[in-house]
């Protein structure tokens, strides 16, 4: 078993390290403002580590009941890629949407929980 | 930048002395350069070191007419002074009078300065849409002609080069096949990339229309839709166009300024705008697999999912 802080603690300490010492000692604003994207980076693989791999289960989950069938994440998203993309599954239908909308929402958790379309789908309670 | 080929250049342009030089912004393709002359600001707008023509949308000489016809037409564009020639040893390009006024997208919906601008802003896009799907194409060479099904179709290919396939992308594709308004308003100059980000904005409202490189010959209800695309509403998500202005400001300004709208047409083409915008992110994993160690980069290929559930919104209204 691996000793902590976790890494969660480790990144933390390197966004904050970014954002308070060296954001502030660089003059140039382009490196500044990349400095500030590294930042959000770190910060986004914090969010995936806390999330990323529940994420994947319930969507894994979800595909089963929906198509009937078990493969792996990769291979069921193509299908369900497939599967609309011939019209065989219509995209309206209530539990394509539901799964299509949780499944969003769980990249959004990560990738950007503050996106103004991702809080409106939160405030819709779908 | 050769400062004394811009020197030679100021020359030709003003009388007088060339003072500091600044790279305002640019990619790899193109540079943005700002210098004045005696004090009166320019910028310079040139291809970039590899001097490569752009791979879609117009050159940059070709950019430069588009902006001069659209001014004739009563658009607020940058004046433009110069084009650059061979002889200016600094590739291809032109120069325009600097324009005062915000740029920023995320300054524009928000600076207190530019709350009495907002009010006007959604009407003056309008407006300003109006008068580009206007322009007489006849004499301006390099637009393509591109139909709804040619960009659907575009777009589509360039999500199938990635690796990645994605559900919520197909549902689209397949809304826009099933819902597509039928008969298109007349083929018009389209800007192409009419949204907040490319606008100069100041305390009376819309200064300037820039960028204008992805222009071309099209339904003139693609710019309606791309304005309103959630992406460039900067947070302000209940305000449609570009986070300042509501969708029947946009349209009674597109009116009184002589178009006409196609409200179906123009929700058709915000579909298309946030699908195309989340295939532009999906290009960006694509450089990163090449070996682009950019982290904004990388940051913007996990920008996708943001435009995943705009369509959504879009397919369950």
């Amino acid at each position: 078993m691996q000793d902590e802080p976790t890494p969660q603690d480790i990144l933390a300490r390197v966004a904050h390290f970014l954002r308070s010492e060296v954001m502030p000692a660089l003059s140039a604003p382009h490196v500044a403002f990349q400095a500030r994207v590294a930042a959000n980076a770190v910060d986004l693989v914090i969010r995936q580590l806390d999330l990323g791999a529940a994420g994947h289960i319930t969507e894994h989950a979800r595909l089963v009941e929906l198509l009937g069938r078990d493969d792996t994440l990769t291979a069921l998203n193509t299908v369900l890629a497939d599967r609309i993309a011939d019209g065989s599954l219509d995209p309206a239908d209530p539990a394509v949407v539901a799964h299509l909308t949780a499944t969003t929402c769980e990249k959004l958790a990560v990738d950007q929980p503050r996106y103004s379309g991702y809080r409106a789908a939160l405030d819709k309670d779908f | 930048m050769n400062r004394a080929a811009l020197q030679r250049l100021a020359a030709r342009i003003a009388p007088g002395t060339l003072g500091e030089i600044v790279r305002l912004s640019g990619g790899a393709t193109q540079e943005l350069w700002r210098f004045d002359i005696d004090g009166a600001r320019y910028v310079l707008r040139r291809s970039g070191s590899g001097d490569q023509p752009p791979a879609i949308g117009v050159s940059l000489t070709e950019e430069a007419g588009l902006i001069v016809a659209a001014g004739k037409r009563g658009v607020p564009v940058p004046r433009v002074v110069h084009i650059l020639e061979a002889a200016d040893a600094l590739g291809a390009g032109f120069v325009m009078a600097y324009v005062e006024g915000e740029a920023l997208g995320a300054r524009i919906v928000k600076d207190p300065t530019l709350a009495h601008a907002r009010t006007m802003l959604a009407a003056q896009c309008g407006a300003a849409l109006a008068r580009i799907h206007s322009v007489d194409t006849d004499p301006l060479p390099g637009l393509i002609d591109q139909s709804p099904a040619d960009i659907v179709a575009q777009w589509h290919m360039a999500y199938r080069a990635g690796t990645i396939r994605r559900p919520v992308f197909e549902a689209a594709f397949w809304w826009l096949d099933t819902h597509h308004p039928g008969e298109t308003s007349p083929a018009r100059l389209v800007h192409g990339d009419f949204r907040n980000g490319n606008i100069m904005v100041g305390p009376e409202g819309l200064t300037a229309v820039l960028d204008w490189e992805l222009a071309h010959i099209g339904d003139p209800m693609e710019d309606l839709g791309w304005i309103c695309v959630n992406s460039w509403r900067f947070g302000r998500i209940g305000l449609p166009v570009g986070g300042f202005g509501t969708r029947e400001e946009l349209y009674a300004g597109y009116e009184a300024a002589g178009g006409c709208v196609d409200r179906a047409a123009a929700q058709w083409w915000e579909m298309l705008g946030t699908l195309r915008w989340g295939v532009m992110t999906t290009g960006s994993l694509a450089r990163v697999r090449d070996g682009d160690m950019s982290i904004e980069r990388a940051m913007i290929a996990r920008r996708t999912s943001e435009t995943e559930i705009d369509l959504l919104a879009m397919l369950a209204a």
